[in-house]
């Protein structure tokens, strides 16, 4: 579908998610600079973004709820998934990672299938 | 070029794999709601949040109001907040005007990849660094929407490269996961994400995020940490 907006109200609307996200990307670094030590509180809680944050993003990308258990653990996106998790923990390798997972991807869709 | 400068580009090279397929997604869905090639390639060299334009450009596509459209691709970019809270001490030393810089650079990748760095090895130059991995991933994305606008049909789709993106996120998490109560916070935030996959704004993100934070700092309490 084509958007029926014309060209100005898109570069407006671009130019505020634009404006918002930077909002977004400063606002804590802005602050901080201002602050003397970060509290105590708020660095516990940061402790946990990072495997919180980076779970939540790749598990939905990597598993889709199918109708059944072997039906979602069989999608050859699970397995590679696995596999490349496997390899990270392993070797701490971002790049060892990728070959192992788009290899186990690929050999699952065109040579098994 | 500066060490830290060429240790970040170095680390910057195996996401280009996941980030220049991603841009070039993005650029074609552009173009097929009816954006410019030059508010293609703009929106990612402004917006610079992948998810967000793709949501931001299906809703245009339909012509939603331009609040929710809006309001719906800054939502998804919320958990920037928790990533900009998260490497702010790392910065706070910085000028002003050099942070306003950083910022603009502080995607998924660069968040998690330096404040892995910082961590591990204290004597890098952090500005020197970051800059190494954001900029040519900046340059990266905007060259994957040229790249799709320019060539969007004969991208070859059965590839599914744009599964590198999840498993760079996999070889993140990996080194994240040290005890318990950090273990407790994947598991319960990779869960939460899935179950609420099919929410809109999505809801299951930042939803997963905050329960798996909230998982963290619940065992660490119990184990007295």
């Amino acid at each position: 579908m084509t958007t029926g907006y014309g060209p100005v109200t898109v570069w407006a609307t671009v130019g505020v998610i634009a404006a918002g996200t930077y909002a977004i990307r400063l606002s804590f670094i802005y602050l901080f600079g201002r602050l003397d030590e970060v509290p105590p509180g708020v660095e516990r809680v940061l402790r946990y973004v990072p495997p919180a944050i980076l779970a939540a993003l790749a598990v939905p990308a990597v598993v889709t709820v199918g109708p059944s258990v072997p039906a979602t653990v069989t999608d050859p996106r699970v397995p590679a998934g696995v596999v490349g998790f496997a390899v990270a923990w392993r070797t701490e390798s971002v790049l060892a990672t990728l070959v192992a997972g788009m290899g186990t991807l690929w050999v699952l869709r065109f040579a098994v299938l | 070029m500066h060490d830290d400068v060429l240790a970040g580009v170095r680390d910057s090279l195996p996401f280009q794999l996941g980030v220049v397929p991603f841009g070039m997604v993005t650029g074609i869905a552009a173009i097929e709601v009816g954006l410019s090639p030059a508010q293609a390639v703009g929106a990612s060299a402004l917006v610079t949040a992948g998810a967000s334009q793709l949501a931001a450009y299906e809703l245009l596509g339909e012509t939603a109001p331009l609040a929710v459209v809006i309001g719906t691709a800054l939502v998804i970019n919320l958990r920037m907040v928790m990533y900009s809270a998260s490497i702010a001490p790392y910065f706070a030393s910085y000028d002003r005007r050099i942070r306003a810089v950083l910022a603009h650079l502080l995607v998924d990748p660069v968040y998690a990849t330096s404040v892995a760095e910082f961590e591990r090895r204290e004597s890098r130059d952090r500005m020197r660094y970051y800059l190494g991995l954001g900029v040519p991933i900046w340059i990266g994305w905007i060259l994957g929407t040229v790249l799709g606008v320019a060539f969007g049909t004969a991208l070859p789709a059965g590839l599914e490269l744009s599964f590198a993106i999840p498993l760079i996120f996999l070889a993140l998490l990996a080194p994240a996961v040290t005890d318990r109560a950090s273990t407790a916070a994947a598991a319960v935030a990779g869960l939460v994400a899935l179950a609420g996959g099919g929410l809109p704004f999505n809801f299951g993100l930042l939803g997963g995020g905050l329960a798996g934070i909230g998982a963290g700092l619940l065992v660490a309490h119990r184990e007295g940490a």
